[in-house]
């Protein structure tokens, strides 16, 4: 089967962001941009997919920047066969991002389709549900574990108080969890044949598609700041002051 | 204005975060309903009832709405939403599962996860793991949100008399099945309703030794967290996970033990009232958001701490 996966390039985890002066955004200048850690699960479940011979084609699309061609070839570094750039302004809304994908979709005929729960940048987590809802799909989110059964997709769920099991209809949309699998580093010799696989470059006019949304963000700030507190010397003087001070216990 | 809160519920009643979602309701303004969907949950539909300031509870019982799968439930929701300004869920996983679904079959943009209410079109939310707050501003005629529940305190569970009714036909896609549910058994309280919790991070070394927590935990009425570290290095299930991407609680009493302190466990506890820090590292992060910080091995101030309280 065809498997699709959809990548952002987000600021990398390890960047602690900083807000803008003039309340507009964060500032991304000059700050260390990588693929989204649930996006990496996901091209990883599809390469796995792939090995185990479930998957024959594993396509990869993002929807962002010229610059984001730089996680879609990490992504064929690690196993994809050929990727999709729907090329369009950094700050898109989720909507706009399911709508391009839904195109590529329709165009594509994935069997089925792996994104990240979430990015961490926007922390929305609503992509993949969109795209679900877009194309008609089922949608089996927070994945742990995936299993294609004939012509059904299993697929276990972390949900709040454990774990849930689904039976989904093919074609059907997933997003993944922590826990689905360990990502592997791509290694040099596939980092250097990812240089000549295909990435097509698309606009979002081409596919049709409306950017617009009923979001518009108006100021971003920074957190009101907790300052640090005391250092204790012993468990003792500890349950002194929570007992005392703080009467928390 | 009528604002629409799709009930979260468990064992029969609602949920403590339908109330917190009430209350985020109650902030935006006008009249609250409440929509139970699920098989078998005239029971839940009665709690609901009793909640201060809902003016009326919508029951869509029936077999397709059993586990509240989301391709079966947006549709409904989705049909119902047309009367009214904005529909809310607690971003609970089935919040956040079934409605950027019902966003998008309204062709409108989710508002996830908002912390404040600063007018009827206008809320803020935290992104970047909570290191920086945005305003946003929505224009749907409909207006799709969930809400963060440790943003607003919770509404009373009893004190109304709401009038229940039934709702909706049965919107079966026929497209997925429940096969099965694993539910952690626990005795202690729940996670995100805890008044106190207890979490362990990387420090704790192994999966074994979180029965120090657990016992602790069990002195104090606490509840058990862990940081994604420890979820990482498989010593805890993930339903424990605090942060960014697992839960986010705001206790009255935090006690971190073991947790460096990494933004995206931050981001998932920041808001608590008191923060305690338990760790070796003297310069770990954690205790620069810490209330108390203990700089000690934490093999012996946990038991210590347990005699103690």
């Amino acid at each position: 089967m065809k498997v699709l996966v959809a990548v952002k390039r987000v600021v990398d985890y390890n960047v602690k962001v900083r807000v803008k002066a003039d309340n507009s955004g964060v500032d991304l200048a000059n700050v260390k941009m990588s693929m989204n850690p649930f996006c990496e699960i996901a091209v990883e479940e599809a390469v796995r997919l792939k090995e185990k011979g479930v998957a024959s084609e594993i396509v990869v699309v993002s929807v962002g920047p010229t610059t984001a061609q730089e996680q879609l070839r990490t992504a064929l570094a690690l196993g994809a066969d050929r990727a999709i750039l729907v090329e369009a302004a950094d700050e898109l809304n989720s909507l706009a991002v399911a709508k391009a994908l839904k195109a590529v979709v329709d165009k594509e005929q994935p069997q089925l389709v792996i994104l990240g729960k979430q990015a961490i940048d926007s922390d929305n987590n609503q992509t993949g549900q969109m795209l679900a809802a877009l194309t008609g799909y089922a949608q089996g989110t927070f994945a742990s574990k995936v299993e294609v059964a004939g012509d059904k997709l299993n697929v276990t769920r972390e949900i709040d108080g454990g774990l849930q099991t689904v039976s989904l209809n093919l074609p059907a949309i997933v997003t993944t969890d922590l826990r689905l699998n360990e990502p592997r580093y791509a290694s040099l010799p596939n980092i250097m044949k990812a240089k000549k696989k295909p990435l097509e470059t698309v606009k979002p006019d081409d596919l049709g598609v409306s950017l617009a949304s009923t979001n518009k963000t108006l100021k971003v700030e920074a957190p009101a700041a907790r300052s640090a507190g005391i250092k204790v010397k012993s468990v003792a003087e500890l349950v002194e002051k929570l007992k005392n001070e703080a009467k928390v216990i | 204005m009528t604002i629409l809160v799709v009930a979260e519920y468990e064992n029969g009643a609602v949920a403590p975060s339908t109330l917190n979602t009430v209350a985020a309701a109650a902030k935006i303004g006008g009249d609250v309903h409440v929509l139970v969907a699920g098989q078998n949950v005239g029971g839940v539909a009665e709690s609901a009832a009793k909640i201060a300031g809902v003016a009326k509870v919508l029951v869509a019982d029936n077999a397709a709405y059993a586990h509240v799968l989301p391709e079966n439930v947006a549709p409904l929701i989705v049909e119902l939403a047309k009367g009214y300004s904005h529909v809310l869920a607690p971003a609970t996983t089935n919040g956040k599962n079934i409605l950027p679904r019902v966003a998008a079959l309204l062709d409108v943009d989710q508002i996830s996860e908002i912390i404040s209410v600063e007018s009827a079109d206008t809320f803020k939310r935290p992104i970047y793991a909570g290191n920086a707050i945005a305003t946003v501003q929505s224009s749907a005629a409909v207006k799709v949100i969930t809400v963060r529940t440790t943003g607003f305190d919770a509404v009373a569970a009893e004190g109304g008399s709401a009038a229940v009714e039934a709702v909706g036909a049965a919107h079966d896609a026929g497209i997925s099945t429940f096969v099965g549910e694993e539910l952690a058994k626990s005795d202690r309280p729940e996670l995100t309703a805890a008044k106190i919790v207890v979490s362990g991070g990387r420090g704790m070394g192994n999966g074994d030794n979180f029965k120090h927590l657990y016992s602790l935990a069990d002195k104090l009425g606490a509840a058990v967290g862990a940081s994604r570290a420890a979820v990482d290095a498989g010593f805890v299930p993930n339903d424990m996970q605090v942060g960014q991407t697992g839960k986010i609680v705001a206790p009255q009493l935090y006690i971190a033990v073991g947790i460096s302190g990494a933004i995206q466990h931050l981001a998932g506890m920041k808001d608590s009232k008191v923060i305690v820090a338990i760790n070796k590292d003297e310069e770990a992060p954690i205790f620069q958001v810490a209330d108390y910080g203990l700089v000690a091995d934490l093999f012996e101030a946990v038991p210590e701490l347990e005699k103690l309280v």
